[in-house]
């Protein structure tokens, strides 16, 4: 068919057609917010509702039978590319629905979200639409159940650097790494500090490191952060020169698959902070 | 029952796009082919399958019988189905006895609209047109309920037709029927007609069964309604040789051999069937033709013919065929 048709088949306005009394009580239940079924006379609950029984071909009986709303997921296929008849306009599953004490299945969508979160057994439930009129569509799809909650978190503080860190932070404006020796190992630590975590010595003697160092380890990030240059970003612990532990920064400006251990890299300083780690040119 | 046999069958070159002949002119040369091969020029009765929503105009089936010529006045009928339902109304007709011979035809152009969507409008008004499931969508439900291995169906599917000068030309294989143009044309004989021919495919059993429309009322891993129909047709009687099976999905062909009792002795669908050539509404009735080609040509003894029409393999035709009335 050509993308644009030249012929278009229509009926303005629909059929009207009557829905008798079994699928109208069904229909009519829909737009109040409910489910039926109706029984047959063999005891079992058709959903959706049918006038004869497709086994015996029995009229059923006039006994309706409100079931789910939630049901269970039977068989069911993926849709990924919806049609514009389709109920989502976004990826989705239709499925055959065992609702809660009906005996057969209905066809309905799923909003899973995802392929990965469909499965036969899966619970769902209906979402309503708000204004309904009597249709099949007053319930606009199925979820599944509810098994997870989102907990946000967010209390609000002022932090100060402490004393040591304020100066390392103040020297870093000027584009410079702060350090410190202890006076008995002669261990250097970046950030500087105010005491040796080793031995406890009072450190007190205080030198400028790097701004070069070498890439000690590194690891490669797949979720994205706001700091980072993009997904994946490299964060790496980088021994700058003339330090004897290891600082952790984001590497940037390489191809995170290029990225080796012993690489020689150079801060990149950006408003008075360390922006990122990139490698070193030669001069 | 009155004995009644495939004298003739044909069909046309298939086509994956619109070649620019109406359903008309596209039957036209079918129709000559199977006048040729009877020795009929005018038939008791004729019988036609084709869906008007695929052309998209009413009574569309109407100026197709242009094709056949139908003045002075013809006795005709019609069926909103395939033309292998159109067949078993032929069948009926001339169980009546009073007259011998019938012409049969399908036909469809697919290429012209949505197919998927113009399925939509043969599913019930109520439950599932509103929510536009489409004939892939269903089929989807089917296939998740059935184990079966597709990509072996396809392949040999793919490989038998590449003899079939009237199938399409598919680069590779497929595990649903193509888009496809093309019709198809059967003259049943009976009475004193089958003493002047020797070339001819009885038709020993002919039945067709139907399930419950709506998908979540039955088990859609088995075919219930296939399987009756086989049983009323008398599949079971003898070997079958050849089956040509009307399988839209390649899932559908493993449900229709469990239902339909068939071996590994039975040859499915030599000519590559619906996976290789999909004229919507003529489908089903060359499997009919194929089947009877296979007893008529000598390669099948007993052949099955398999039709179906409906969502999920609702409603089958099953018809045994051999050269014994």
């Amino acid at each position: 068919m050509p993308s644009e048709p030249n012929h278009v088949l229509e009926f303005p306005g629909g059929y009207t057609r009557s829905t008798g009394p079994v699928i109208g009580r069904f229909l009519t239940e829909l737009r109040a917010g409910r489910i039926v079924g109706v029984r047959t006379a063999a005891k079992k609950v058709l959903v959706p509702p049918l006038e004869y029984d497709p086994l015996t071909g029995e009229p059923t009986l006039p006994e309706f039978v409100e079931v789910g709303p939630a049901g269970t997921v039977r068989e069911w296929t993926w849709v990924d590319a919806p049609r514009k008849n389709h109920p989502l306009d976004r990826p989705f599953a239709w499925a055959l629905i065992r609702l809660d004490g009906a005996d057969t299945s209905l066809v309905h969508a799923v909003d899973g979200g995802s392929l990965k979160a469909m499965r036969t057994g899966l619970r769902v439930w209906p979402r309503w639409r708000h204004d309904r009129v009597g249709s099949i569509t007053d319930i606009e799809c199925f979820v599944p159940e509810v098994t997870t909650i989102v907990a946000n978190v967010r209390t609000e503080y002022t932090v100060t650097p402490g004393a040591a860190l304020a100066r390392y932070l103040d020297a870093l404006t000027r584009n410079v790494f702060l350090a410190g020796r202890c006076p008995s190992c002669r261990s250097v630590y970046v950030p500087y500090r105010l005491s040796c975590p080793q031995c406890g010595s009072v450190i007190e003697e205080e030198l400028e490191v790097g701004p070069s160092g070498t890439v000690t380890t590194f690891a490669i990030n797949n979720l994205p952060d706001p700091r980072a240059p993009q997904v994946p970003f490299v964060s790496a612990y980088i021994l700058l020169d003339g330090a004897d532990i290891p600082i952790i920064a984001l590497l940037a400006e390489i191809p995170a698959t290029e990225v080796v251990e012993g690489m020689r890299v150079r801060a990149v300083f950006e408003g008075g902070a360390v922006k990122w780690f990139a490698p070193e040119r030669e001069a | 029952m009155r004995p009644v046999a495939v004298a003739a069958f044909a069909q046309t070159t298939h086509t994956g796009h619109d070649t620019g002949l109406a359903e008309a002119e596209l039957i036209l040369p079918i129709i000559r082919s199977v006048r040729e091969q009877s020795g009929l020029q005018e038939f008791g009765f004729t019988c036609s399958g084709s869906c008007d929503y695929l052309a998209g105009a009413p009574f569309s089936f109407v100026s197709a019988l242009d094709a056949v010529g139908a003045w002075p006045p013809i006795q005709e009928s019609h069926v909103e189905m395939d033309a292998a339902f159109a067949l078993y109304e032929a069948w009926v007709r001339l169980q009546h006895g009073d007259l011998d011979s019938a012409l049969v035809y399908g036909f469809g152009k697919s290429s012209m609209g949505d197919l998927r969507e113009i399925m939509t409008l043969q599913l019930d008004p109520y439950y599932l047109a509103p929510l536009g499931l489409d004939q892939l969508s269903y089929a989807g439900l089917q296939g998740s309920a059935v184990s079966s291995d597709v990509k072996k169906i396809a392949r040999r599917s793919w490989e038998s037709a590449q003899t079939n000068e009237f199938a399409l030309r598919l680069p590779e294989p497929v595990e649903t029927a193509p888009i496809t143009d093309g019709a198809a044309a059967i003259v049943l004989v009976a009475g004193d007609l089958l003493r002047e021919r020797t070339n001819l495919a009885y038709i020993n059993g002919i039945a067709h069964r139907i399930d419950p429309h709506y998908p979540g009322m039955r088990d859609l891993a088995l075919s219930a309604s296939a399987a009756a129909a086989a049983t009323a047709a008398g599949v079971g009687k003898g070997h079958v040789d050849v089956a040509e099976l009307h399988v839209q999905f390649a899932h559908e062909e493993t449900i229709l051999v469990k239902a339909l009792g068939l071996g590994a002795g039975t040859d499915i669908n030599p000519s590559g069937g619906p996976l290789a050539a999909n004229p919507v509404m003529a489908t089903g009735l060359i499997r009919i033709g194929e089947a009877a080609r296979r007893v008529m040509d000598g390669t099948a003894a007993r052949a099955v013919a398999h039709a179906t029409s409906g969502p999920c393999l609702q409603q089958n035709l099953v018809a045994v065929l051999s050269r014994e009335s």
